[in-house]
Order: structure tokens, then sequence, then C-alpha cells
């Protein structure tokens, strides 16, 4: 039987940090991960991470006050707290691990610029920092000889008696489904980017911990606040880091002008990116644009520096674009990049079904509420994936394993097999093709009810046609056809949470800017938005909402 | 654009270990679409069963190494409008030095196992009583090159070693290496230095044939980076190996005739005291002799081997003799 005390679900940053901790609590961990650790979308994270250093003059207060301000106030302020304090802490750890952060000239760590932030307090590595954290940590798995299901897929939680006691997992190379059981389940699967077209995230990025959690009971909270990267390129929406615009880079209309100085007279080009999203469509809502771009330009900062600080978005834009970008401006648009929204949590990555744990994208403490700021993606993951970590670490010295019945894993292939017999028929992809297309039309940078409630009409389509949806791979080995089906399904659940999460609005604030309800609503609105799974509702959800907490920092009017 | 595309198939539950087939896709994409796009559009339009690796779509996850017309490629930054022709498919095969598990899909243990090998974590004695260790940006900057490495495989596909033994540690594991090797922050510098020296498979395994080189997709340089390490093992004073004698006699003998002497080079690589090694060199030159293809015993002399003795007094002049 396949048993440990902590089964983490997903190898990127927030499950390695996790299982890192939970190793050196002395407990039987695993891992569970689709992919192998170091193709976690963590990978993509370019920029850098946060951390207000107190030994070179920074505060914590300065970076959760800009971190509760990105958010528009519905960050809850005492995770945000939480978060600023131990940012420190978490950044000289990883670089005792081994990061190889660029540094200053007197050798210590430095820094660079992010959005949303008059000072500068991103600690990067080049412009591959997601990269070189994810191989760290690895590296640190690999030391501490972590156990690995490498290439399993999770296709269903085990819930016996409201509590999470494991997971039903898919060998992919075998084709075998094995109950694998724990006395904790933290689930840092990451984003669900994929439920939009196009999107900056990779396409592992299905939210199948997002809906794994929801068809749990938990709830997913503020699934509206879906993330628009300002600098993105067209057609396949593959990232250009913000780290550009940190180190100089202009964004320019069809007149060649720096329109962000209008839109954010301080901050420039580095507001926080719903605002600097927004400014942009409006920019080309209005015909200032270039076939629906706008120009992002580094030409000003030069070859060298561009090459030593920015390689990677060089080799991005000469491989994938052909522009050189001490040459030439390159085409960018806002592009879905991240989901504040996620599993509901405490401050220590607990959710409501006990041992059941979520850290990282896919869980909301909440830290970055309506609009997360650049580099603190990164930060939340080190620091709550450590603290799942703690807090479960205890939880499983309290609780017995679960009952080891052969029946979950019974039912799971009957479904599995009903899914395979089903008559030919549409495949997955057109299904998903279609609703990702409609998502990004209804949950855009600008959204109203009309373009809200045609992505619900759209969601509803889907959910009649998956039912018919077939898997004609029949194949045991590598049966992706049959993995992207039940992906497909989860991202069906996550698009649903997301357009109730988004209707359930009645006011504009962060990255939910609707131009039919264009104010932030202080009064009414200064709330989390919680979305249930009810299958006795006729939508199959349920709506309610949760105060926002507030500690030290009253909700004022936003500007940049 | 049209692009015709074959790919090399493999499914392990209908056919024999090694066996294979090919399978041509006539397609027609958006002008930008790359390697990757097309395999995608096979497997969503056309063949469901279709087994290949792919997440980030840009170059920085190392999932989707395969072998594109005979090298190893990421296919997600390979631009099929730059490599489609008229007359012939674009050949699509798994990568190389890797056991196959699914069509394009390769078993990544050996990698894996190989990076284990080296030790690829920070070792470091003692950690400063607060912050960060102090170290130069520039000998941090330096490490980037080796930590741009996605542990893709391209490498280890192409590697022309590999395919002949499979014990060499590789080009990435040994890159991973030299990271470590490199960083200030390290304190067992001389204990890795000695390992990859002395282990079977180590650091002198490497043929120098610039393959690694040529297809790793993010510059790491491997086989720049296995030289590095063959210096810094020699300077640390790891110098009881068949590798360090064979470049110490061969710069000898330049140095000191002009060219190379190849029945010496073969002896002194090998070690005078290396008795065994010695016995099969006899039987070789034995073979040789008969064949007449043995070197000449005492090496001519280039002419103005003294201009070539001087270059090397130039750039080495303390062990001028």
């Amino acid at each position: 039987m396949l048993q440990h005390d902590i089964l983490i679900i997903g190898a990127g940053l927030a499950g390695l940090r996790a299982a890192v901790e939970a190793t050196a609590q002395g407990l039987d961990v695993a891992v569970i991960s689709k992919v192998h650790p170091v193709r976690s979308h963590s990978n993509a994270a370019q920029g850098g991470i946060n951390a207000p250093l107190t030994d070179r003059g920074d505060d914590w207060e300065g970076h959760a006050l800009d971190t509760i301000k990105g958010s528009d106030y519905l960050a809850d302020q005492d995770a945000v707290e939480i978060m600023s304090r131990e940012a420190g802490d978490a950044v000289i750890e990883l670089e005792r691990m081994g990061v190889i952060f660029s540094r200053g000239e007197d050798g210590r760590l430095g820094t660079r610029r992010f959005g949303g932030q008059l000072v500068a307090r991103t600690f990067f590595v080049g412009a591959i920092t997601g990269s070189a954290i994810l191989h760290v940590l690895y590296e640190q798995a690999l030391k501490h000889n972590l156990n690995v299901y490498e290439e399993w897929f999770v296709s269903d939680l085990i819930i016996e008696d409201g509590r999470c006691v494991g997971v039903i997992g898919l060998d992919i190379k075998t084709g075998e489904f094995h109950a694998i059981w724990a006395k904790a389940v933290i689930v840092a699967s990451g984003g669900a980017g994929r439920v939009f077209e196009p999107s900056t995230n990779a396409l592992i990025c299905t939210g199948d911990g997002l809906a794994l959690a929801w068809r749990a009971g938990v709830p997913l909270m503020d699934m509206e606040m879906v993330q628009y990267h300002p600098t993105t390129l067209a057609r396949t929406g593959i990232l250009l880091s913000e780290a550009a615009r940190g180190e100089g880079a202009h964004l320019l209309n069809s007149d060649g002008e720096r329109f962000m100085l209008r839109y954010a007279p301080e901050y420039e080009e580095l507001a926080s990116r719903d605002v600097v999203s927004r400014s942009e469509q409006t920019e080309i809502n209005e015909g200032r644009g270039i076939d629906g771009n706008v120009m992002l330009d580094m030409r000003h900062l030069g070859r060298d520096f561009i090459e030593d600080r920015l390689g990677y978005l060089q080799e991005v834009a000469v491989e994938f674009l052909g522009i050189d970008l001490a040459e030439q401006p390159v085409p960018v648009r806002p592009g879905v990049h991240y989901i504040m929204g996620g599993i509901k949590t405490d401050v220590d990555g607990a959710t409501v079904v006990p041992g059941l744990y979520a850290a990282g994208e896919c869980a909301n403490v909440s830290v970055h509420g309506a609009n997360r700021l650049g580099a603190n993606s990164l930060l939340d993951t080190v620091v709550f994936g450590r603290r799942s970590a703690t807090h479960a670490a205890d939880f499983v010295r309290t609780v017995q394993h679960g009952s080891g019945s052969d029946e979950h894993l019974t039912s799971e292939n009957e479904r599995i097999q009903s899914l395979l017999d089903r008559p030919d028929g549409e495949g997955w992809a057109s299904v998903r093709n279609y609703m990702a297309e409609e998502m990004t039309k209804g949950i855009g940078v600008f959204r109203d009810e009309d373009s809200m409630q045609g992505a619900r009409r759209a969601i509803d389509a889907v959910d009649r046609r998956l039912p018919n949806v077939a898997v004609r791979n029949k194949g045991k080995v590598f049966n992706t056809d049959l993995i992207f089906t039940l992906e497909m399904e989860f991202m069906a659940d996550v698009a649903k949470s997301i357009v109730h999460g988004a209707l359930a609005r009645k006011e504009s604030r962060g990255a939910h800017f609707r131009t039919d309800l264009t104010d932030r609503d202080d009064t009414n609105w200064l709330k989390h938005t919680l979305v249930y799974k009810d299958d006795d509702e006729s939508d199959g959800v349920r709506v309610s909402t949760s105060d926002v907490t507030i500690t030290n920092w009253q909700p004022v009017k936003r500007v940049y | 654009m049209k692009a015709n595309i074959r790919v090399k198939r493999h499914d392990p539950e209908t056919m024999q270990p090694g066996e294979t087939r090919w399978d041509e896709f006539a397609l027609d994409l958006h002008p930008q679409s790359t390697v990757l796009d097309a395999l995608i559009h096979v497997r969503e339009e056309e063949d469901p069963s279709l087994a290949l690796r792919c997440a980030c779509r840009a170059s920085i996850c190392g999932s989707c190494g395969m072998r594109v017309n005979g090298e190893a490629k990421l296919v997600c930054k390979t631009r099929l409008a730059e490599i489609v022709t008229d007359d012939d498919p674009v050949v699509i095969e798994p990568m190389g030095n890797q056991p196959v598990i699914k069509d394009l899909v390769v078993s990544l243990d050996p990698f894996f196992d190989k990076v284990r090998q080296v030790g690829p974590y920070l070792q470091a004695d003692s950690e400063p009583k607060s912050g960060e260790f102090i170290a130069s940006n520039e000998s941090m900057v330096n490490l980037l090159t080796a930590m741009n490495c996605i542990m893709c495989g391209a490498c280890v596909s192409d590697c022309t070693v590999l395919e002949v033994d499979s014990n060499f540690i590789g080009p990435a594991a040994l890159a991973k290496a030299w990271r470590f090797v490199e960083d200030p922050r390290d304190d067992v510098r001389s204990e890795r230095l000695q390992e990859l020296n002395d282990s079977d498979g180590g650091i002198w395994d490497c043929t120098r044939c610039f393959k690694c080189v040529e297809v790793c997709p993010k510059d790491v340089a491997p086989m720049t980076r296995i030289m590095e390490l063959r210096e810094a093992a020699i300077e640390d004073g790891n110098t009881d190996t068949p590798g360090y004698r064979h470049t110490n006699s061969f710069t000898k003998s330049v140095r000191k005739n002009g060219r190379l002497d190849e029945t010496r080079l073969a002896v002194e690589s090998a070690g005078y005291t290396n008795v065994p090694r010695l016995f099969d060199l006899a039987e070789i030159g034995l073979r040789s002799l008969m064949k007449g293809k043995l070197p000449p015993v005492s090496p001519h002399k280039a002419d103005g081997k003294e201009k070539i003795t001087a270059l090397f007094d130039k750039i080495d002049p303390e062990s001028k003799r």
C-alpha cells in the first residue's frame, strides 16, 4: 500500500518548499506531480522575488502597504503582514540553499524595481528567477532523497468522514491508477491559465488542484480576480517579464507616446499590473494601438545591458518573433497570466476540510486580493509553502491514516472505464478551445454584465458537451488523451467558479473592472466572493461572501 | 503555411521493443508555427494517441527535447518556416541515448541518475551568522551559463561518447558539477574535482566533439565546462590520470619537436608503470608494425620547430626549459 505522512500535489516552488520543510520535520513525505519537478510552471517566473530586507533600510510595513494597495484593499491584511515579515528570511534561505541571485558591488544581493512599488526590493537571477529557484529547490529534494511520484496525475482526492486521507493517482507511464494514502494532503498544483486563450501559462496549468479541492467542498475565493499581464505576445501569449519595465523599458502607443505618463504620473510604466493592462487596452480601444498591441521599447537600455540583465527576454524575442530588442520595440498586449483567486485557506494553508491544505497559486490566503504585485507570487509560494508544511506536520501527529479501503480506487477505475467506453465523438480539444476563447471574451481586462453572461452561457454549453467527450486513445502507456480529458473537466469547474465569482461582484476592484459599474464599492463589497460547488443549485454552484480582514491600513483611493 | 512532417512512432503495447514506424502528416499551419505547434495540431486534430512531452511553449521548462532532422532541439523554439522545404518532410524522432517509452517520450531516469551522481547541491561547511553569503557579482554571473541549463537532455541525446559508453556522466551532469565547483560558496571543491577526475565516466571521457555545444538550446556549452573542469582538476593536483598524462605528453612533444610523437604519447598517457596497459599497447604496436602503420619510434621534427617552441615559451614562460 502506498502511504505517507504528508503527500504534496505539485512540485513547483510551493510544493517543493513544503516538501523540504516537511522532510526537515522528520516525516515521511512524498510529492506527486504530473510532470517532472523541473518542468513545473514556476520556471516561467522571470523577474524576481520581493522581500523587504531590513538590513538594507527597507521595512516590512512598506512592502505590506504596497501589496495591500496593489490588491485594491481586497487582501487579508493579517496574511499580508505574515508574508511581508517572513519575506526577508525566505529569500536569504533560498540564497543559502544555493540560488545564484544577482549581487551588487558589495557582494551582497542586489535588487531591481518592480511594479506597484517605488522601492527596489525585487531580488532576481537575470530574467530566469523562477527557473533558478526551482532548480535549487529540486537540488534540495535530491539532497534529502525526497520521494517523488514523477509523472503521476491526481484524478481525485480520497475523503473519508469529511477528512482528506489521500489521493487517487494515475501513473502516466503504466496507465494504472493507485490509491496513495496520506494523513495530510497539500495542494500546490499551480494556476489555471489554460481556462483562457491565449495565456502566458504552460499547457499544464489546468487548475487541477482548484477543481479537486472544490469538489471536496472547499470554497474557491475571489475567482473573478484574473490577472492580465501587460506585456505578453499576441497569438501565443508568451510572457515578456515586468523586469523589462523594472529595468527602464517604456510602453509606447502608435503615436510613439509614453502613454503611462498620463495614466500613472508617479509610477509610470511600473504602476500595478491591472492599471497598466487597462491603460494599454484603453489605448488600443481608442485607436492608438498597432494591430491590437502597444510597443514595449528597450532600445535605450543598450545591447549589453539587455543581454546581461534581461537575456531570456532577448532570447524569446529573437526566437519567437525575430525581433532584436536592442534594435526594435516589441509589440505586446495584456494577456491572462495569473489567478489571484483560489482555494480558500487560512494563514497556515489549512482549508475547511481537515487534512487538506493548499499553497501557491492554487491557494488564496489571501495576499494578492484583487491584483497581485509582480514578484509577490514567488514570495507567496515559499512563505506559504513552508507554513502549510509546518502546520500539516503538526496535524499529522494527531491523526491516524484513513481506512485503506479498496472502494475509492474501485469506483475511480469504474468512472475512468465508463469514460473510455463512451461512443466515439468530439475530443476534449475543441471543447477546451471554445471555452477558453469565450472566457477571454467574457472575463477580459474590461467586462460587463453582458460579457459575463456570455461566458456563463458558454460554460453551460460546455457542461452539455462534456458528458459526450470521447477519449479516442484506448492505450495505457502515456495516454495523454485521457489525461487531457480529465483536465478538461477540471478546467470546466474552474471556469464555472470564475464566471460565478465575477457575476456576483457588483463593483470594480483591481483586476475585476466592470464598464457598467466602474467604481469600487467599499460599503458593500469590501468582501471576498466564495463560490461553492452545490449540485442542489441550478447552476451547480452557490455563492456567498466573507469580510476582508483589515488590520492597519484603511482602504483609500488607489492612485499610481 | 504548408508543412509535411514525418514522425517516428513506437507503441510499447502493440510493438516489439525497438520496433518503430513512420507516420507522415500534411499540415496547414500559421506561418509562425513551431515544430511543437505542428505536433500539438496532430495530437489534437489527427491522432490523439501521439505521445510527446511539452509544457511552457517558451523554451524554459525543458520538456520538449526531440530530434528534428537528425539533431536534438527544443521543438517549442524551432520554427517550421526555417526548416521546411518543398522536397523533404521535417523528420521528428525521440531524443537519442535515452530509452523510448512511447513515440517521442523518452525515459528521464538515466539523465537524472547522472545528475544525482555529481552531488548536485550546494555544500557549505558553515553559513554566515546572518544574511546572505558575500560573493562578487562576477563570480555569480559566471555561474549563470550553467544555471541556464533546463535539463532538456538535448546534449545527452546527441553526445557521441554516450552513444558508445553509457558510463559517461555526460555533458549536462558535468555542466551541473561545474556550477558547484565554481561556486565560491561551496566548500567541497577539491573533493568534487577529485571525484570527477577519478570516477569512471568522469571528465576525461569527453572526446571534445563539440556536439553538445552545438545542440544546447540554452548556450550552456557543456563541453567548455568540462574542459574547465579538467583544468581545475589538474590545478587542484589531480595529475595521476591518463587524461592529464595525455595532455602533458602532447604538449611536451609539440613544444619540443614541433609535432606530435604518437608512440611516446600512447606510452606516456598509459603511464610507464601501468604494466597491463603497456602490454595492450605493445600488442597494438606489433599489429601496426605488421601492417606498416607504426609511427616512427624516434619522431620527425618539424621545420621551424624553434618558432613553435618560442610560442610556447611566450605563453607559458614559467615552465620554460
